[in-house]
């Protein structure tokens, strides 16, 4: 089952394509990270996800075929925008039974005691909450809706290093608890290595890269060897990224086989996940890697609402 | 992670059940405890000042009962109590103009934030992922304050007609008469209830409080004068009454009133109309355009009427705005 499946999927805002021509899939189970620069379509992509807006093209069905925005996809998907918006004016057990009120499920002794041992005042308002806190708020009223996805747009951006080591230790807890699936965006790369364990790298509104954490390491190495036989390299191998110096290239390759030889003359280092992301980063028309299969090759029904 | 092949746990719920109503109507009534207040205090204020002024104009009123007004000599007595009442009938005619202003400022300022703060706080993307989905959402937030305010604006323009009814026993005071006529009956709450739905349109359109609250009170303030100018006078076919002694009939709404002369000819001059009222002089006939007082509930019925169908349109397209309001 795949938990977010879109096919040409595009969001035009005015005369410009926000994302186009998206076809993907994340399966289920996965913490997965949407990674890209400002402005490629992440936002657009979650949106679109969660139901917020329509697509212009294409479709997107969430947690195995139902449409976005679809009841049964609003009741088993929590969301989380960017900057996590809260009534400011509420305080936080005001804010805990309005979300009770506006679901079918909410574990209100889950999200007392998770407060509790945030060290969030109930009887505080929401507006007066440190960032770090209304951030834990946020999350915690979307996990104690127990959803079978859990969706994150930019959670870390205003977090200080302490506050995001912590939000996303409470995200991991909670995938690892009831095998919630996790889509999350963010262009802080340090982060998502620790947690991530599947990769959607997004630029210029279009997908160019998907897959597995593990797949993309064990396929992509750092090859060093003489600058004079970088060209020729290039030919032989897939190269994402070239960085030369003086006497020594350093080519960021991608290999069919994990166990490909390493050419005579040259050095083979692996990569870490940051590395592969700013190499993809860097070259926007890099090769895509294709995703796994979608699971549904007829055409999903067009997303009505 | 291990959990790649566990199947997703059945969970209660995950059918199309709605989130009963109830809890949303609860949900809409917390956010507006704030401003419910406000409203309430506001027109708790304006009731107070209502019913004080009322009882001291009554008591004027009941001093002005043993005199015959229309008797051409009056009693020092009853000269005194005419004077005094006169006095109130300004204080009166003050309160009916800012009674005018209530239906907007309570119906504007209740309906634009709905929405418009949602939208502006980016507050929306909270709201429009919860279970319980954007259209039942939208529409608990929508009903909840417009039967509130609806029904508070019915309860006010009942004190005002028990305020105003004394000088209503005046020819020149007909419920009526346009500055009245939306302030007594049912027409009150009506117009009130549009202004809530005027601005809760505004609000989902501007996405801005303070501009929306602008645009749907320029809206309303149209709306009523267009309707006091040319929709109310064709509710029904206007009268026409030629005579010398203005309208037929105990306080109709005279909508046009002119004097004609011997010759056919229409007198412009207000000098000679004040001669003609004074003292009527054979030849001259004065004609009225009205409506007859009887036609008073049937007119109320009337607007009142279109006032709803309109707020329930203008509730129905600010919930289609919301469904097709992309983020």
């Amino acid at each position: 089952m795949n938990v977010i499946e879109t096919s040409a999927l595009g969001r035009r805002y005015g005369s410009t394509w926000a994302l186009r021509d998206c076809t993907m899939a994340i399966p289920v189970g996965h913490v997965a990270a949407l990674v890209g620069p400002n402005g490629a379509g992440k936002t657009t992509f979650l949106n679109l996800a969660v139901g917020l807006s329509a697509p212009t093209a294409g479709t997107v069905t969430v947690l195995g075929g139902e449409p976005a925005g679809s009841p049964a996809a609003l009741d088993g998907i929590a969301f989380v925008a960017q900057d996590a918006p809260l009534y400011k004016n509420l305080s936080a057990a005001d804010m805990l039974r309005l979300t009770s009120s506006l679901n079918l499920r909410f574990d209100n002794d889950y999200a007392r005691e998770r407060l509790g041992e945030l060290g969030i005042p109930l009887k505080r308002k929401a507006g007066k909450l440190s960032g770090g806190q209304q951030a834990q708020l946020a999350l915690t009223l979307a996990l104690a809706r127990r959803p079978r996805l859990l969706v994150l747009d930019e959670p870390l951006a205003n977090l200080d290093p302490l506050a995001r080591h912590d939000f996303m230790a409470t995200v991991m807890a909670a995938a690892a608890e009831d095998g919630m699936s996790v889509v999350l965006s963010s262009h802080v790369l340090t982060e998502l290595e620790r947690v991530a364990d599947y990769l959607i790298l997004v630029s210029g509104g279009r997908v160019q890269v998907a897959g597995e954490v593990d797949d993309l390491l064990a396929t992509h190495r750092v090859l060093t060897g003489p600058a004079a036989e970088a060209d020729l390299m290039g030919q032989q191998q897939a190269v994402v990224h070239a960085r030369r110096a003086e006497a020594q290239a350093h080519l960021l390759v991608r290999t069919s086989t994990p166990g490909d030889p390493v050419p005579p003359g040259w050095e083979s280092h692996p990569v870490s996940l940051e590395e592969v992301v700013l190499a993809y980063l860097r070259q926007p028309g890099a090769a895509t890697l294709p995703g796994p299969a979608r699971t549904r090759t007829s055409e999903p029904t067009e997303v009505s609402r | 992670m291990t959990i790649l092949n566990a199947p997703a746990p059945s969970r209660p719920g995950t059918s199309t059940r709605p989130v009963p109503w109830r809890r949303l109507a609860w949900v809409s009534w917390r956010q507006y405890r704030f401003s419910a207040a406000g409203a309430a205090v506001f027109l708790g204020v304006v009731a107070a000042y209502l019913l004080i002024v009322g009882l001291r104009v009554r008591s004027g009123y009941a001093s002005l009962g043993s005199c015959h007004l229309t008797e051409s000599h009056i009693s020092q007595t009853c000269t005194t109590a005419l004077m005094l009442f006169g006095g109130y009938h300004v204080w009166g005619e003050t309160t009916a103009a800012f009674m005018l202003a209530v239906p907007v400022l309570v119906g504007v300022f209740a309906g634009a934030p709905v929405l418009g703060r949602e939208l502006e706080a980016g507050t929306f993307r909270f709201a429009w992922t919860q279970g319980a989905g954007r259209t039942r959402w939208t529409l608990a937030r929508l009903a909840v304050p417009a039967v509130a305010v609806t029904a508070a604006a019915a309860a006010l323009s009942q004190l005002f007609g028990w305020f105003y009814y004394p000088f209503f026993a005046f020819p020149a005071d007909s419920a009526f008469a346009p500055q009245y006529f939306e302030l007594t009956g049912i027409a009150f709450a009506a117009w009130t209830l549009a202004a809530f739905a005027i601005g809760g349109l505004a609000g989902v359109l501007v996405r801005k409080v303070v501009p929306a609250i602008a645009a749907a009170m320029a809206a309303w303030a149209g709306l009523l004068l267009v309707t006091i100018l040319y929709l109310r006078p064709h509710y029904e076919a206007a009268l026409t009454a030629h005579g010398s002694g203005g309208a037929p009939g105990k306080s109709p709404w005279v909508i046009h009133q002119w004097w004609v002369g011997p010759n056919g000819q229409a007198i412009t001059s207000e000098n000679k109309i004040i001669q003609l009222i004074n003292r009527p002089q054979r030849g001259y006939t004065q004609w009225t355009i009205y409506q007859p007082e009887a036609r008073y509930w049937h007119f109320q019925f009337i607007e009142a009427g279109w006032l709803l169908v309109l707020s329930l349109l203008l509730i129905a397209g600010t919930i289609w705005v919301v469904r097709r309001r992309a983020a």
